[in-house]
């Protein structure tokens, strides 16, 4: 419902109210259209909400001073961001600029309530050549504008032991699947196993499943946007992946508990499991106390021979994008912001801080990204990365199958056995979910 | 047996009489009066809002008319056809998740309303220290949700948590079981839901014990009712009232509960422990598909209204035969 | 009066199991606040093995703590108070009144605790908008609009259950109260609300508990600088980590007041008037 009484009064009220209404104060703030104050609600991504402040709080000067616009960060726990999100597209009272998770774009973008990039909007912020293909493809609906710009990459990659790989002889991180699963079964003794998996968590395993059935040539959902999960390619990336627990025994079944988002890479890092599939997390990794020497990243591995219709693909485009609310007040000046913030020294000087990847070709010049990990992650993201399906019903789709995956692993888990025919019936059931 | 009490009030002594005072409302519109702040809060934040919940449930009302929910077709029934097509996969988890709901609910509501019972009366009588005992019962009502049950998904881990180390030094299981996914998780849930829930209990009985005067329990004994019999006999007529909302407003609470199930088992529960809350909030709000969300909760909310009701009804006639 | 032996043992019994059950994850909650972060996920010990108190240091700067501890209490007694005001009024008139329209209104406000917080979100938060517009009272990003939220949310139930607790007190009270002139609210004021006490304590403490632990509708209604500690405990799971042990020292610190509060509050759920009158 929009409001629909409006006096030209009121309207100049409200325009006054949204960053009052952002900082919550009820003192008089009167901004002029010349030095428009913008609200940017920025997502969590250092140690700490007070961090991302003081990380911010810099760039925001340096933007005010080289602009003359003024910006309110709030920064939002990822808990509630989207129904925060919701609640301005919902009610037209929102921020200026905003952080999404990059997986949600084609579904905010359904809702009409983001800028699109178009291309006048995109020379506005510098053009979008200068963005990296594979983050740039995570912005939306094909065929469409981007929704959104990106501003923080991460990749998937194989995170492995190097101490516990040089102990049990092994040379160096497995590059085909066999490779994989021969190496962790070396390392799977006495407790220990050699793959750690967050089984119980939707993301984790929709992003897995995803990748793998790139490998095998499928996908979830066909050029027309509608859903196709009970395919025998998809079938079998999943099959692969409840294997890795019931077949390969690599995997604690009691991973299958494991929902909070953490737990797999606890294992990881002190040592109950070798290897794990985990998006860039050097800094994690750092607070969980593991040593820096025995981080060893690389690509997630590819069957050998490759499939048929099988795509080299080792990760999903994950990362942070930033969208500008089409209802706001001082578009040109969010846009402004935006350059700002995709900016190259700000991409450096950001992604250098938050562990993440710079969206932007130009910020790889930089030394300090010049690390193997850097390295890797770069190259996954520029040439083996695949954005999540961008539909509308990608949300959706992710708690259907993911929520089928995770009553797999229980099966399994739990001791009965997981049949290529239970995978499929549980993936059809899954699409009937989506009205398909 | 002690039956009807009838209480003998002594009349409070001589405060000098007053003119009667001059009403500045009409007689018989003091109870009117009385009610209009409630009304005016819950029609602003209750009713309205919740009948444009139930406008929703009408309208395919998903992320494509988030901005303009005018422009959202008319959906007529199809939002509900789809929650109670038993035949297709999403009615019959829609059912599934019902009845697992029912069950676990009638189940913490039995416990909480006995242990809550046991302590109170247990806590009725003074004795040393009883301050503090109470005050122990109501920690786990007192500790953030969030915290308490993530800790309760740590005790329940099977390899790492408390409870299959006390269970395994204890030798009453000979090798560990899980407890968060597969059969047992059911109990699981009823019994965090049970942690959660019986010190409320324990609270608003023991409030209600308090109007009891303490003279009727000694009539009672004298008649030869043990500790046993004067629960029976004078307790539990007396609390009557309060015991009839409890269990009432115990049941609606436990059945759509969703920071417990939610916290406890993450976004995909098991099927054991399929809570209908959560069921409902995955299939339809977190896809933004708030037509069919709002339509499975208006079938909910007219089931519960039907419970309710017949509860009320059966309370009514019980009370008019004692 | 006398207490049987069996029933002694009984006691001591029953309320030690009890205890038991109420205060074991609370004993976890404290060993995993004081454990470094990589042994919270790690195998159960009595005693942990790495001890140590940064986890109770570093809760303060991580997130705003002692921000949303204040929000918390500013909102939530607040409201707790405000609630049990009207729905004492309209409690009396419930339980003491027939009037017409007296099933409709006990059963419609109770059919609001069926129906799931998330239909009510949206459409609540755009009336906090449309209000705020056209009356300049900010409703939302404010405490004022929470407040306003969490009274109307545990009417319902304190309504019923403080009618309820009012249908305990013998209605002689009010009529021998009346007999002196003061009329039916002069009446209820002097004679039946000392007598419910115990029932106003229970419902206070609930309703300041439900507003204590609410969350969905906190995440919406407020800002940075408004939040509640509900919402606001939530950013100990960042981006990169979830600071568990940080989560578990901060849920009990918060809590301590609250403890300390049932301890002093308890003290009126004692019999009250009318176990005193009677002859």
């Amino acid at each position: 419902m929009r409001p629909t009484k409006l006096s030209t009064l009121a309207c100049a009220a409200m325009l006054a109210a949204v960053p009052l209404a952002a900082c919550g104060s009820s003192g008089s703030n009167s901004s002029s259209s010349a030095h428009p104050t913008l609200t940017y609600w920025a997502s969590n991504q250092g140690t700490s909400l007070q961090d991302d402040q003081q990380v911010l709080a810099p760039q925001i000067a340096k933007f005010t001073k080289q602009t003359g616009i003024k910006v309110k960060v709030q920064v939002i726990p990822w808990t509630t961001l989207l129904n925060q999100i919701t609640a301005a597209t919902v009610s037209g009272k929102g921020p200026d600029v905003l952080n999404i998770g990059n997986t949600w774009s084609a579904s905010l973008q359904a809702t009409g309530a983001f800028l699109p990039f178009t291309s006048s909007v995109m020379n506005q912020i510098g053009g979008s050549s200068r963005f990296l293909a594979g983050s740039l493809s995570a912005t939306g609906a094909v065929g469409k504008p981007p929704t959104a710009v990106p501003l923080y990459s991460t990749a998937y990659g194989l995170y492995y032991n190097k101490a516990e790989f040089a102990a049990a002889g092994i040379s160096g991180p497995p590059v085909t699947w066999a490779e994989f699963v021969a190496d962790a079964k070396k390392l799977t003794k006495n407790g220990h196993y050699g793959l750690t998996l967050e089984a119980g968590q939707i993301p984790e395993n929709v992003h897995l499943a995803f990748e793998l059935s790139q490998q095998q040539g499928g996908s979830f959902f066909d050029s027309a946007g509608k859903p196709t999960f009970d395919t025998p390619q998809n079938v079998a990336a999943i099959k692969q992946m409840i294997d890795f627990m019931q077949a390969d025994k690599i995997a604690n079944p009691g991973d299958a508990q494991y929902s909070k988002g953490t737990e797999a890479l606890t294992d990881y890092a002190t040592g109950k499991a070798a290897m794990v599939f985990w998006q860039t997390a050097s800094g994690s990794l750092a607070k969980l106390g593991m040593k820096a020497s025995n981080i060893g990243v690389a690509p997630l591995p590819l069957p050998s021979p490759m499939p048929s219709g099988g795509k080299k693909v080792t990760s999903m485009v994950a990362g942070i994008n930033i969208a500008i609310m089409k209802d706001s007040k001082n578009l040109s000046a969010a846009e402004k912001f935006v350059k700002f913030m995709t900016s190259t020294p700000e991409q450096e000087s950001l992604n250098h801080t938050y562990g993440s990847l710079p969206t932007v070709q130009a910020a790889y010049s930089d030394p300090a990204f010049n690390t193997p990990a850097v390295h890797t992650f770069r190259s996954i993201l520029s040439t083996t990365a695949a954005p999540m399906p961008a539909v509308a019903a990608e949300s959706q789709f992710e708690t259907a199958v993911g929520t089928a995956i995770i009553h797999l692993y229980s099966s399994a888990a739990t001791g009965k056995t997981v049949t290529s025919s239970m995978i499929g019936q549980a993936l059809s059931q899954a699409q009937q979910q989506l009205g398909g | 047996m002690v039956d009807t009490i009838r209480v003998k009030q002594g009349v409070t002594a001589s405060a000098p009489s007053s003119p009667p005072k001059r009403r500045w409302w009409r007689r018989g519109s003091l109870p009117y009066v009385l009610l209009i702040p409630a009304i005016l809060l819950e029609l602003l934040i209750h009713i309205i809002p919740m009948l444009a919940g139930v406008g929703i449930s009408f309208l395919q009302l998903t992320l494509f008319y988030l901005r303009n929910w005018r422009a959202a077709p008319f959906a007529g029934f199809s939002n509900y056809a789809v929650a109670v097509n038993f035949s297709s996969a999403t009615g019959q988890a829609l059912l599934h998740s019902f009845t697992v709901t029912i069950i676990y609910t009638l189940i913490v509501l039995a416990g909480a309303w006995l242990f809550g019972m046991a302590a109170a009366v247990l806590t009725q009588r003074a004795f040393r220290g009883r301050g503090a005992v109470r005050t122990l019962f109501l920690i786990p009502y007192a500790l953030p949700v969030f915290a308490s049950v993530i800790t309760w998904n740590f005790m329940l881990q099977r390899d790492t948590g408390m409870v299959n180390q006390l269970l395994m030094s204890l030798h009453l299981v000979g090798s560990r079981p899980f407890w968060l996914i597969g059969q047992d998780s059911f109990w699981s849930l009823v019994i965090v839901q049970l942690w959660r829930t019986w010190p409320f209990a324990f609270l608003i009985l023991t409030a209600g014990l308090q109007s009891i005067p303490a003279d009727l329990y000694e009539a009672a004994s004298l008649d030869g009712a043990g500790i046993l019999g004067q629960v029976r006999h004078v307790t539990l007529p007396l609390i009557r009232p309060v015991n009839r909302v409890l269990l009432l407003v115990l049941f609606l609470w436990t059945f759509n509960d969703f920071s417990v199930p939610f916290t406890l088992f993450g976004s995909a529960p098991p099927s054991q422990a399929d809570i209908i809350s959560i069921h409902i909030y995955e299939n339809s709000f977190v896809s933004w598909n708030f037509g069919t969300g709002s339509a499975m909760s208006v079938l909910l909310l007219l089931f519960l209204l039907l419970v309710t009701l017949v509860y009320l009804a059966l309370g009514r006639r019980g009370a008019r035969h004692a | 009066m006398h207490e049987p032996a069996w029933f002694r043992w009984a006691r001591v019994i029953v309320l030690s199991l009890l205890g038991l059950f109420a205060i074991a994850p609370v004993y976890v909650m404290l060993t995993a606040s004081l454990k470094p972060l990589p042994d919270v996920e790690g195998a159960f010990r009595w005693i942990p093995s790495h001890l140590t108190l940064s986890p109770f240091i570093d809760m303060w700067q991580t997130i705003p703590l002692l921000t949303y501890l204040e929000n918390s209490l500013i909102v939530c007694s607040v409201a707790s108070v405000a609630s049990v005001i009207v729905a004492l009024l309209a409690a009396y008139a419930v339980s003491r009144y027939r009037f017409h329209g007296r099933q409709v209104f006990s059963v419609t406000i109770l059919s609001t605790q069926m129906f799931p917080g998330i239909l009510f979100l949206l459409p609540l938060f755009v009336i906090f908008v449309n209000l705020s517009q056209d009356t300049g009272i900010n409703l939302y990003g404010s405490r004022t609009g929470l407040i306003i939220t969490y009274m109307t949310f545990t009417l319902p139930f304190a309504i019923w259950m403080l009618a309820a607790y009012l249908d305990t007190i013998p209605r002689e009270l009010d009529e021998a109260a009346t007999v002196d002139g003061t009329g039916p609210l002069g009446a209820f004021i002097r004679v039946v609300i000392p007598a419910a006490i115990p029932g106003i304590v229970a419902v206070l403490i609930y309703a300041f508990m439900t507003a204590w632990s609410e969350m969905l509708f906190a995440s919406v209604l407020t800002n940075d600088s408004t939040r509640t500690l509900a919402v606001g405990l939530q950013g100990y799971a960042t981006q990169n980590q979830v600071y568990w042990n940080q989560i578990m020292a901060a849920s009990l610190t918060v809590s301590v007041p609250i403890v300390v509060g049932f301890l002093l509050l308890q003290r009126y759920l004692v019999a009250g008037m009318t176990a005193g009158s009677v002859k």
